[in-house]
């Protein structure tokens, strides 16, 4: 259990704050690109074995689309952006007009992906940034994969890196929704895994290590 | 075939079950990088099956890891198993899935070829212990859902795009 069992309520409160940080940016950025009001719900900091993480977006079976990036730099970690086939589907259309875009019948609308990824890439963009700003350390994004798959199958790529070391994992989850009652909503999860050692440094620069 | 949800026994991620019965199924799902792994004795209607996420248990930083993560310590739980529940070790068979390499970048990164070593390492086990892979699912870039139908001896193997096969 290494590094989970070891933290307290105060730092887990600070985690809290991490992601209310980042995926408040990142909900201001979505406004904006949609031109619409976006709420947020208070992050949940939720320490889960890795069954449980996939029952968070319904199960590995669960066909997502979800926008995955490594987080380099002094505190590396994985991030996703998780949407469900009909929120992605609605966000294209909007975005795109390309009304025929379809996730669950490929080949897929190129425009309509490329629109995906780019919204992953603007919302871990400013989900990031906001976090390097607030923690005071430097956090580089690759490239954001897009995939549309088993939960299983993209939330695992995630773990790759902690599960060397745990069998449970610290994830910052945040629920943004649109609520604007003439479209249909688009609700996302922002998940944010730190890998272990990153822990210690985030806590080391806000100065709660104890 | 209708599967009965009190027949169906669920494998979890780093998991590993073991059934007896004759109309048992086993299911795990959602492999990406993951590899599936059924070992069975068909004539005495045993199987196992065992969801492996990482290749090598020295790559370990935790000392007291589960064993049923890592290819090299499970495969050897799950032969063991089948055994103490009466298989016999030369009429074991495997048959196995997933590996898949979800990102379809290049990169050097070790993280990323992840799918590729799973796959290589389970079969290097099983060869270890001699027990002949009969069919194989591995590689590509999608997630695959598999159920082992212990009556038939066969893996159905579902995936999301690019349908579904027994195997």
């Amino acid at each position: 259990m290494s590094y989970i069992g070891s933290l307290n309520d105060y730092q887990l409160d600070v985690l809290k704050e991490v992601g209310n940080i980042g995926s408040g940016n990142a909900a201001t950025s979505l406004s904006t690109l949609l031109n619409r009001k976006v709420d947020m719900k208070v992050p949940a900091v939720r320490v889960v074995n890795f069954d449980e993480m996939m029952d968070l977006v319904g199960g590995p079976d669960m066909l997502i689309v979800s926008v995955f990036l490594r987080i380099k730099g002094e505190a590396p970690g994985s991030m996703f952006f998780v949407l469900s086939p009909d929120e992605a589907e609605s966000f294209v259309k909007e975005m795109t007009g390309i009304e025929t875009f379809s996730i669950t019948h490929p080949p897929f609308e190129e425009m309509g992906l490329s629109a995906l990824q780019e919204m992953g890439n603007i919302l871990a963009g400013s989900y990031l940034s906001a976090l390097s700003d607030f923690i005071q350390i430097s956090l580089q994004p690759s490239v954001p994969i897009l995939h549309i798959d088993m939960a299983g199958a993209i939330l695992t790529q995630g773990l790759i890196e902690l599960s060397h070391e745990s069998d449970y994992a610290i994830i910052i989850d945040t629920f943004i929704n649109d609520k604007d009652s003439n479209q249909a909503p688009i609700k996302g999860h922002f998940f944010l895994l730190p890998d272990p050692k990153s822990f210690r440094k985030i806590f080391d620069h806000l100065g709660v290590l104890e | 075939m209708a599967i009965q949800e009190k027949n169906l026994i669920k494998v979890g991620i780093a998991d590993l079950k073991i059934v007896t019965k004759q109309n048992n199924f086993l299911r795990t799902s959602g492999l990406g990088s993951c590899v599936g792994v059924v070992v069975y004795d068909f004539s005495k209607k045993m199987a196992g099956m065992a969801h492996v996420m990482l290749p090598d248990s020295n790559l370990s930083r935790d000392s007291n890891f589960n064993k049923f993560k890592y290819a090299d310590t499970a495969i050897p739980i799950l032969i063991e198993q089948l055994i103490t529940s009466g298989a016999r070790k030369y009429a074991l068979k495997a048959k196995i899935a997933g590996g898949a390499q979800m990102f379809s970048f290049s990169s050097s990164n070790d993280m990323l070829r992840i799918g590729k070593r799973n796959a290589e390492a389970v079969k290097q086990v099983l060869q270890q212990f001699g027990i002949p892979i009969i069919a194989e699912d591995v590689g590509g870039n999608s997630g695959r859902t598999i159920e082992f139908v212990l009556e038939t001896g066969m893996l159905n193997v579902r995936t999301v795009n690019m349908g579904e096969k027994e195997i």
